[in-house]
């Protein structure tokens, strides 16, 4: 996204002001002024996003291990050494990353289908008006407004082997399993991220859709109504239709966030994640932070970078291109 | 709404599976903040052993104890400054250039917002340790301390609301008429007045949405705050962990101070998530 923006043209014939001449008054002031309007934002994300960024992809070019941390640019080069390491997946870091990706992708792809349908489903199913509604869309949206980690450290709680909620249900109370169950360990460890990721991201998704409702005109609903559709075909034919450009913008986001995140499994497990959740940000930071080596975890975040370039570009121009058809 | 006519009533179905799905989910959210809540007020006993739904007994004193337990006070004190003021400056920025790019034509306008939105899409972790250096090359060079000091978290957060809120803000503008700053500079105010005189006005339901936005991402951010902050500028992100690194976990504790973190946050959002809506649908789903 960022290299093609770049590359365009920067002189841009916008149909705004070709329709209308701005008065000339002050005309020096005008041209300086967005410039200097814009300025705290540029400089602040050229200082936290923009230049870390270029220095993490210096970074990765190096063999920067404990004993350079000190002073980084004395590092010795390392060419491409960082990358072969990274994706040699025969050997036991390449595998572990791969294993790590794979992981992230399933867990990303779930989390991101169950939050959209679950918000979908409430925000259509709440979109009339009935009793105890507004307290009910107060209620959905507490997940979302609590923070990270206090909502995380409570699924830790009721995960717990011996005094944990999930178990006493599941065992004590239903007797579905044969013994109390690991669920911060072991296999388990999947199913439990998955569900305190949806917890805490379908809400979003509600509040999203909900907002994007508000936008389609009662008039295609009483339009359709009158015509003797059914509330089923209203929302088949008019509500998910008209959602399609907040779904294209939400989808990508919530891709986005849940690929990238990294506070639920943080707090979920500590430190050291289980083989079965190792979601990618918590396997680089561990190979960063846990081994010393910046070089390698760098060279790990360039390339979940540029996967994310990749997958963004494929979606954004599919999406774009469906949604012209759809229009035509 | 038109379709709440006895005529257009919806179908039983549609009632019913409404009822049922809508019944699952708020079990589902209601669980956590069950055990959260109810967990916070159970002896030790209690949280210990077997879980319970019922409490033994009622007590207060976990809410007494997690002020001694870790210096809850103090992470407070610097979540509260971190994610204040965190939450003005972004603000604050983000209304001058969404101003900017909602009312002035100029070179690079498209590069600016495609660079900023695109910044979402970093993962964290990329550069955290970058960030880790120039802060602390910033404070080796001019000695502004910047690494594990309260501005750096400040500036750290502020960014990381900035594209949104940037992004949100534009649409909210461009839905007030341009029509009612031009009368305003007519009538002589400088483009600031008509800013501050006229869109800013219109736009508080977006403002009120973002500054929302931009407290609870800095209030809740961890990863940063792990890696930035030392014993005395240790955030609630981090601070609540203590309690869980003890040999005898005080699960009583640590659900009574998640609660006295969250109540706030939840509160102020809940009484302000009109806004986040409306701000929403005239902003960013436009």
């Amino acid at each position: 996204m960022t290299t093609t923006a770049l590359k365009e043209p920067v002189r841009e014939t916008s149909p705004g002001a070709a329709r209308e001449p701005r008065p000339r008054t002050g005309r020096i002031r005008r041209i300086g002024l967005p410039y200097l309007l814009l300025l705290p934002a540029l400089l602040l994300e050229l200082l936290v996003h923009l230049v870390p960024m270029v220095i993490g992809i210096v970074m990765s070019f190096k063999e920067l291990t404990q004993f350079y941390i000190r002073d980084w640019g004395t590092a010795p080069w390392s060419g491409l050494g960082n990358y072969k390491v990274s994706v040699d997946f025969d050997a036991p870091v390449g595998e572990a990353l791969l294993h790590s990706f794979f992981v992230t992708v399933g867990f990303t792809l779930l989390s991101v289908a169950l939050c959209w349908l679950i918000g979908t489903a409430a925000a259509i199913y709440m979109q009339d008006t009935f009793r105890g509604r507004g307290l009910l869309r107060a209620l959905f949206l507490v997940p979302y407004a609590l923070p990270v980690y206090t909502a995380v450290i409570t699924w830790v709680f009721m995960f717990q082997h011996d005094n944990g909620l999930v178990n006493h249900v599941l065992h004590d109370q239903l007797h579905l399993t044969d013994r109390p169950s690991f669920w911060l360990i072991g296999d388990n460890s999947f199913y439990a991220l998955l569900t305190v990721s949806v917890w805490k991201g379908w809400p979003f998704a509600f509040l999203i859709v909900m907002a994007g409702l508000q936008n389609i005109p009662k008039e295609l609903y009483e339009a359709a109504a009158l015509d003797g559709a059914g509330i089923w075909q209203q929302v088949r034919r008019i509500t998910l239709p008209s959602l399609r450009p907040v779904n294209q913008v939400l989808v990508l986001v919530l891709f986005l966030w849940t690929f990238n995140d990294f506070n639920t499994p943080y707090v979920l497990f500590g430190k050291a994640a289980p083989e079965s959740a190792d979601l990618i940000s918590v396997h680089i930071y561990q190979a960063s932070f846990v081994t010393w080596n910046f070089g390698t975890g760098s060279a790990m975040s360039v390339l979940l970078l540029l996967f994310l370039l990749v997958v963004t570009g494929v979606y954004l121009l599919f999406t774009s291109r469906g949604r012209r058809a759809a229009d035509a | 709404m038109p379709r709440t006519d006895s005529a257009l009533a919806p179908p039983r179905s549609f009632v019913w599976s409404r009822r049922v799905f809508l019944t699952l989910l708020t079990g589902f959210v209601l669980v956590p903040v069950y055990v959260m809540v109810s967990s916070s007020l159970k002896p030790l006993a209690d949280v210990s052993g077997k879980f319970r739904w019922l409490p033994s007994g009622l007590t207060v004193r976990p809410y007494i104890d997690i002020w001694s337990t870790v210096p809850l006070a103090r992470y407070f004190m610097n979540s509260l400054i971190v994610a204040g003021a965190a939450t003005i400056a972004s603000v604050a920025i983000a209304v001058f250039a969404a101003y900017a790019v909602s009312r002035y034509e100029f070179r690079g306008k498209r590069v600016f917002t495609v660079t900023v939105l695109s910044t979402q899409m970093f993962p964290g972790i990329l550069f955290l340790l970058p960030l880790f250096l120039i802060y602390v090359n910033i404070g080796n060079a001019t000695g502004i301390a910047l690494f594990g000091s309260r501005g750096g978290l400040i500036l750290t957060y502020l960014t990381f609301s900035l594209p949104f809120s940037i992004w949100m803000l534009i649409g909210y503008f461009d839905s007030v008429p341009r029509d009612l700053d031009e009368a305003a500079m007519v009538d002589g105010c400088g483009p600031l007045g008509a800013l501050f005189r006229i869109v800013v006005p219109a736009a508080v339901p977006g403002i009120v949405a973002v500054a929302v936005y931009a407290f609870m991402t800095a209030w809740g951010e961890v990863l940063f705050a792990s890696v930035m902050t030392n014993d005395a500028t240790r955030t609630l992100a981090v601070g609540l962990q203590g309690y869980s690194t003890l040999n005898d976990v005080y699960w009583n504790q640590i659900m009574a101070a998640s609660l006295v973190v969250s109540v706030p946050v939840v509160a102020g959002f809940l009484l302000l998530q009109r806004y986040l809506v409306a701000g929403l649908t005239a902003g960013a789903v436009k």
